[in-house]
Formats: structure tokens, sequence, C-alpha cells
């Protein structure tokens, strides 16, 4: 799609999208939102991206394979059940630090856990819809 | 880890190694005074208590004879390896393998809880699968590694049912708990099955008649490997068993006959086996199977003598089967041949690992004063202290060890005197870490022959202790006087003898049938095979034949028949409320949705098709919204617009959008759409009639603060409460992607090479 607008548009949105994407990954554990919705909204991010400037372009800017992430994710996700399992605790219990900082709050295992469920979910879409896209480019 | 380490100190990697299992040998024999001294240590770790799995290991007298056996073997053999391996690619994985199997062979040995006992005998199948398939570029070598991994593996399913079947007998999985059961279990109406199950799979890990055949396939393996798992180590994992469970389910006719008969009939079937192998490593798989056997029965006849009989000869075995294992290894790698009639008159070239042969062939035979000697005194006087069977089962004994005389005569004795042969390669004598080893197995073997008070005996009360119930003063001594038993001993020796000296003629002037196919065990698993993987060809044939509007068809309709069927039953108890209630909102979204299906049914353009599938997507987000479910609409509309690209991005490949299904098809699929939707619409309806259990939502709102640190419940149950589906519904995820990109990058590949 050869759009300047969009092109032009689709640098700042990215950002955007993106800061609005972990903004709903963190405030999902108190109002509407999650790892899962976040990792959505940034898949979405990326495909505007590629959509406005190309499948090369949005590569070079997601700088990893999103496979990568997704494994990525998924390490992440086993590894907050790590800590329950040290401390001798069923597994999978919830841990939390209070930092103490008020705007930091709570940190916790549940977190990074989320955090594994947004990798997870962003690359999983960005792979197939880059793959797809591949394809096409192919044909 | 030890790929990594292997590849920065690849010379002198099997000095390295070696301290691994050193370092356990020591650790364990560091326990010995206080086990000895009757005590008993058990660990116990909670791993998934609601299952009754713990992690708890218990280190009695019989555990620790295995696990010493096991690390002093392992020690052997990974500094044997290291020179042993040098050739070949991959050596690095081989210690990673090997480091995994004697890792869960210690776990199976030492686990108090027959699940975790379960775990690591799969590990040590799986373990020897790849060890076997080392050389994985060998069709023989595939080949053999799934024959032992389906047999061992397909007995293991059978332990996995009896051992539930225990468990739900006597309401715990811990062994130590079983040991005052033995009346309940023995009694119970399903202990048949549970006999029977056990000893499957007891049986088929240290291949027992008729599932020996695995065994001497699995000499494709690397030689350590040979040594290791299918002689000194795994192959006893199926003895262990039984001896472990020996006071707690034994003590019946059904037990004590069937693991009498079967040890019995391997003991000779596989001894006379042997006669006609020409291959040094066949040779010695034989002689085990016909060992394993012979340690199956005695634990069958469960006398006291017996059960230090059995002790005596597992610990001999292993020692001087190990060694001569390592010798065969030798040979090979530095003759390059392991064919019997292209050995011979290697004594002078390699004069350490003759001797080391030596001492380990005359514990095999029995000869005074090796600790093989008393390994086979002392089951010839178990056997004759047995009033039924006893004449019968000596005979075959003393038969069953004569073939093992031969077979020593060949292995151990004939490569290295007579005349010398020309070999592939020229014979010298092997490095360092290769003579260590074997030498050291082969001088424990003499020691203990000499002074077998000094270690043995203390050890066996206790291990003895483990499979009978009661007390036990063994003493062993090396010399009883001239007695029947001695006096069978050298018959044993004279036979074997005759049997070597007539084995050329023999199997020159005599030409030995071919059994018909269908008595052969080997020939029933390869049938089993062929007919499993046919029956496999013909269902993915019937339900997997490509074509996705099939499959969604065999789904849908698989839910919808039961369900439906359940829903049938209860309709009487269900009723509708109807509720008329409705707002204008409400109404309009209604109608959206029933317009946008209406186009979607009718459209003759994809690009319609996917804008009013979108239509009704969002639609269906906004009664999220409206019914306040705000995270569901949410994730709805994020994947509604992830949708539309990807349609977007397929969009031009699909071929042009005609009627390609036949009217009768499109009736088909629109009765089944139909139904599916008057379904759900009926459990929806009946659902809300209901008054919503409210104790749950309760719980999960009051204790979402609390414990889960959130305010919003949805993410807490996602992400804490119940986490691990979460975390298996993304591991699947995961999958699912990786299958998806495989799917794609083939398809495109075929294409990019027409």
């Amino acid at each position: 799609m050869n759009s300047v607008i969009l092109a032009t548009a689709s640098r700042y949105l990215l950002t955007l999208i993106l800061m609005f994407s972990v903004f709903m990954l963190l405030r999902g554990h108190n109002e509407p939102g999650g790892g899962f919705v976040g990792g959505l909204v940034a898949a979405a991010a990326f495909a505007l991206y590629f959509i406005a400037n190309g499948l090369d372009a949005a590569r070079s800017i997601l700088r990893v394979d999103p496979l990568r992430a997704a494994v990525l994710g998924l390490l992440l996700s086993f590894l907050s059940t790590v800590p329950s399992l040290v401390s001798g605790q069923p597994f999978m219990t919830a841990l939390w630090i209070d930092t103490g900082i008020a705007s930091i709050g709570k940190v916790g295992t549940p977190l990074l856990f989320d955090f594994g469920v947004y990798f997870l979910v962003l690359g999983i879409t960005l792979t197939i819809i880059f793959a797809l896209a591949e394809e096409e480019c192919s044909l | 880890m030890a790929p990594v380490l292997y590849k920065r100190y690849r010379e002198n990697f099997g000095w390295i190694a070696v301290t691994f299992p050193l370092y356990m040998f020591f650790s364990f024999l560091s326990r010995y005074p206080r086990i000895a001294a009757g005590e008993s240590v058990r660990e116990s770790l909670p791993w998934v208590p609601s299952l009754g799995i713990n992690l708890s290991f218990l280190l009695d007298g019989l555990s620790l004879s295995f696990a010493l056996i096991i690390t002093l073997v392992g020690a052997a053999v990974f500094l044997f390896a290291g020179a042993y391996m040098k050739g070949y690619r991959d050596a690095g994985r081989f210690y990673l393998y090997i480091g995994v199997f004697m890792t869960s062979m210690l776990g199976l040995v030492l686990s108090d809880n027959m699940l975790l006992l379960f775990v690591f005998w799969e590990l040590t199948s799986f373990s020897s699968y790849l060890l076997i398939g080392f050389n994985h570029h060998k069709e023989s070598s595939r080949k053999s590694a799934l024959q032992a991994l389906l047999v061992t593996g397909g007995g293991g399913l059978a332990l996995l049912a009896g051992i539930l079947l225990l468990g739900s007998v006597t309401g715990t999985y811990e062994i130590s708990s079983f040991y005052d059961m033995n009346r309940l279990i023995t009694s119970h109406a399903l202990y048949p099955a549970i006999v029977v199950l056990l000893l499957l799979g007891a049986f088929t890990k240290s291949a027992q008649f008729p599932f020996h055949f695995w065994l001497p396939n699995a000499m494709e393996a690397p030689t350590p490997v040979s040594a290791y798992l299918h002689s000194a180590t795994m192959v006893k994992a199926g003895v262990y068993l039984i001896a472990r469970l020996n006071h707690e389910i034994g003590g019946t006719p059904l037990w004590q006959d069937t693991v009498l008969i079967t040890g019995a009939v391997t003991m000779l079937f596989t001894a006379t086996l042997a006669f006609r192998q020409t291959d040094l490593k066949k040779l010695l798989a034989y002689s085990t199977l016909s060992v394993l056997g012979t340690l199956v029965m005695l634990l069958g006849i469960g006398s006291e003598l017996a059960i230090k009989a059995f002790f005596i000869y597992l610990i001999a075995h292993s020692l001087y089967k190990g060694t001569l294992f390592l010798v065969a290894g030798t040979l090979d790698h530095e003759t390059g041949t392991r064919d019997i009639g292209k050995l011979g008159g290697l004594r002078k070239a390699m004069p350490i690992t003759a001797t080391t042969a030596a001492l380990a062939s005359f514990s095999m035979m029995g000869v005074i004063p090796l600790i093989g000697f008393i390994g086979k005194e002392t089951v010839y006087k178990a056997i004759l202290e047995l009033d039924r069977w006893g004449l019968v089962l000596i005979a075959a004994a003393v038969l069953a060890n004569a073939f093992i005389v031969m077979v020593t005569l060949l292995v151990g004795v004939r490569p290295f005197f007579g005349k010398l042969r020309q070999t592939p390669k020229q014979a010298h004598e092997a490095p360092l870490k290769m003579l260590i080893g074997p030498a050291l197995l082969a001088t424990l073997g003499l020691l203990l022959g000499l002074f077998p008070d000094f270690f043995i005996s203390n050890m066996l009360e206790q291990s003895a202790r483990s499979i009978l119930s009661e007390e036990l003063s063994l003493k062993i001594v090396l010399w009883h006087g001239v007695n029947l038993v001695l006096i069978l001993s050298f018959l044993t020796l004279l036979l074997g003898a005759l049997l070597y000296a007539l084995r050329p003629i023999v199997l020159q002037q005599f030409r030995f049938p071919t059994l018909p196919a269908f008595l052969k065990p080997s020939a029933w698993y390869e049938t089993a095979l062929k007919g499993m993987l046919s029956f496999a060809k013909l269902q993915t044939r019937i339900l997997q034949n490509g074509y996705l509007r099939n499959y969604t068809i065999v789904i849908v309709i698989a839910a919808l028949i039961p369900a439906s069927f359940a829903l049938y039953r209860a309709a009487e108890e269900l009723s509708i409320v109807p509720d008329y209630s409705i707002t204008f909102y409400e109404a309009a979204l209604g109608f959206i949705i029933i317009v946008a299906t209406g186009l979607l049914i009718t459209s003759t353009s994809r690009l319609k098709s996917i804008v009013s599938l979108g239509v009704m997507g969002f639609s269906i987000g906004i009664i999220f919204v409206l019914y306040s479910a705000p995270d569901v609409a949410l994730t709805t509309f994020a994947i509604e617009t992830l949708n539309v690209i990807l349609f977007v991005l397929v969009l031009q490949k699909l071929p042009k959008f005609l009627k390609r299904s036949r009217s009768s098809n499109r009736i088909r699929d629109a009765v089944i759409a139909s139904s599916v939707g008057v379904f759900m619409t009926l459990v929806v309806l009946f659902a809300t009639s209901f008054e919503l259990s409210t104790e749950l939502k309760n719980y999960f709102a009051a204790a979402s603060l609390p414990e889960g640190k959130g305010l919003n419940v949805v993410n807490v149950i996602l992400v804490d409460f119940r986490a691990l589906d979460t975390l298996g519904e993304i591991t699947v995820l995961a999958i699912a992607a990786i299958g998806v990109l495989a799917m794609l990058k083939t398809a495109t590949g075929r294409r990019a090479q027409p």
C-alpha cells in the first residue's frame, strides 16, 4: 500500500499503540485489560505498521523473530512458576513483593506471568500474519 | 551441560565425566555403615499432593546395593566411553543421554513412591531408546531402538495400570506404606489383575521370555551403552521391581509360580539360543538374558537362601558382565571386528585386556576364588532346597550355566589365545582410559570373592529385609568343602567345555531348521506392529481426509449428539423462564446481526462475506459491553480487528468465489449449522432459568483483592487462581503457532520448487 499519510502516521501510531498495549497489560490487574488483550493490541500495532510500510520494514522494527517472542513469552510464564517451587510452596502459588514505591506498587509472579502471556500472544499473532504475508509476497 | 563441556575438553572429557558417578558412588558408600546397621533414610517432598504423588526417596539395603552398582559401573563406563566414543559424531550428546539415564535409574531404585518410580521407569526406557538409536544413520539401529521402546514402553503402560490398581486398593502410592499390607492386597478381588499387570511391566523391562527378543537387538547401541544399560543396570529394573514388591504383594502361589516359571524358562531357553551366535556382543546379550532369567527364578523361589543367592548373583553379574562388555568393546575398537571367528591370539598384543578378561571370565564361569563362584554355588544350593520341581530346575540351571560357560570361553578366552589372526585393524593395547574401568570391576570381583564377609554380608541382611519380612543372618563363605553343590559346579564347567569343543562340529554338520514364524516372539511383535500401523492408516484415511469442512462437521456432530442427548434426558427438570424485557440497543444489535448473517449466507463475493462477518463480530462485542463484560468485549474487538487483517492477507490467494459445493452439501451444512444454533439457544435459555451458583462467584470476588492483590476479578482468576490452566492454554497456543508456521512454510516451499 502506498499511502504517504498512512506510512507517516503509522510510525507515530506504532509507538502510541504499543504504549497503550503496555498500559492495557499493566492495568489489567485492577481494571479491564491484561496480557492477552495487551498482546493482541500490540500485534495490531505491528500489523498496522506492516500494512503501511511493508513486511521488511515491520520485521526490522520488531528486531526479533516473532516466533522467538512467543517462545520468550512461554519461558517467562514458566519462569514465574519457579519462585513458588523454590520457596517450597505448592506449584504456582503467587508471590508478591511490596516495593513500597507508590508509582510502582506491588510486583509479583502473576505480573511476570502476564508479561509472558503478552509476549506469547504478540509473537504468535505476528508469526502467523508475517508468514501469510510472506507467502503473498512470494507469489 | 555435558555437550558444552565436551566441546571444551574433547580429549580428556572421560576424566571429567567420571567424577560425576564417582562422587555419587562415594556419597552412597558413606551411607553404607548406617544402612548396614539397619537404618533407612527417607526423604519426602510433596509434589502433587492431591494425586498422592510425592517426591519421596528411600535408601535402604536393597536400593543401596542397586545404587552402588549403578554408580560404580557408571564410573567405569563413563571413563571407558571417553576413549571409545572419540570417533563418533555427537559424542557430547552421548554423555547427555547416558547422564540422564544414570540419574533416572538412580531415581528408579531410590524412589519410594510408585508413581515417581513409574516416571523414572519411563525415563530409563526413553534414554535407552535414544542410546540404542545413537547411530541413527543406520536403519537397523533405529529399528532396534524402536523395538526396545515399544516393548518396554508397552510394558510400562501395563505397569502404570498395575500401579493405579494397587493404589486404589491400598489408598496410597508410598511403597513404604505398603509394607504391612500384604494380606489386604493379596485377598483383594483385583489382586490377580495387579499381579499380571505389574509382572508384565517387569518382564518386558528385564527381557523375560517371551519378551526377550529386544535385548539382543539392542546390541546395536555403542558398546558402553550395552555394558551399562543392557547388562548391568536397566534390564535389572524389572528384577528390582519384583524384589521390591515381593514382600508386599508376593507370597501367593500366583505370584511365586509365575515368577519362578517365567524365570526358569528364560534362563534355559535364552542360554540355548546363544549357541549359534558369532558376534561377541550378541553372545554376551544371550548370556545376560539367561542370568536375568536366573535372577527372576530365584525371586520366584523366594526362600532365604534364594534371596541370598539373588544378591550375590546380582552383584557378581554386574561386575563381570560389565567388564566383559567393555572388553568386547575394547576388542571391537582395537581390532575392528566383533566376530569371534576372526579373533585370536591377542594375548601378546593386549596383555592387560587379556588379564582383565580372564578375571571376569573366571567369575562368569564360576571358578574359585571369584565372586561368581560363590554366586553360582548359592544358586545351586537354593534350588536344591526345593522339594517341588527341584530336580528339573537344577538340571535346567546346570545346563543353562554350561551354555554360559561356553559363551565365556568364546568371548573371554578364545580371542586371546591360540593362533594370532589377521584382523581389520592392527591390534594393540587399548588406551589407559579403556583399561581402568574394566580392570577395576574385574579386580573387585576377585576381592569380593576372597573376602565376601567384608562387604556383602551386612548389606545382604539389610537388603533381604526389604524382600522377606524376617531377619536373616547370612554368612557367605568361599569354601564349603566338597559336597553335591561343588560337584555340580564342576559338572557345569565340564559340560561348558564340552559344548565349546563340540560347537564348531555341530554348527557345521547340523543344519538348524528355521523355526516357523508363528513360533517366534519377535515375529509376533512384527505382526502386531504392522497391524497397528495399518489400523492407524485406515483411521487416518477416514477421519483426516484433508478437507477442513469435513473436520468441522465431524467435530461439531461428535459434540452435538451426546450433548443434545444429555439435554433431552434432563429436559423435564428444566424450564424456560420467559423474559421479554428488551432495550432498544439490544433490539438494534440483534437486527444488525441478523441482517449481517443473511448477507453472509447469500453473498457472492468474499469481501462481502468478510465484512459481514466483521459486523457480526463487532456487534457481539458491543453486546458484551452492554452486559458489563468489558474484558471479553476488549478481547473480542482486538481479535476481530486482527481477523480482518488476516483475511485481507489471504484474500488474494483464494480461488475465485464460486459455488464449489453442490446444493446437497449446502443443505447438509445448513441442517448441521442450524441444529447447532438451536441447540446452543436452548442451552442458554435453560441455563438462565437456573439460579446461578453464586458461591464460586462470591469466593473469587472476595478473595481477589486480599489473595490475588488485584481488583479485576477476571484477570486475577486468569493469572493467579487458575494460572495453571492459562499456562496450559498458552503452551497449546505456541504449539499451534509452530504448526501453522510449518504448514505455511512447507506450502510455500513446495510452490517455490515446481
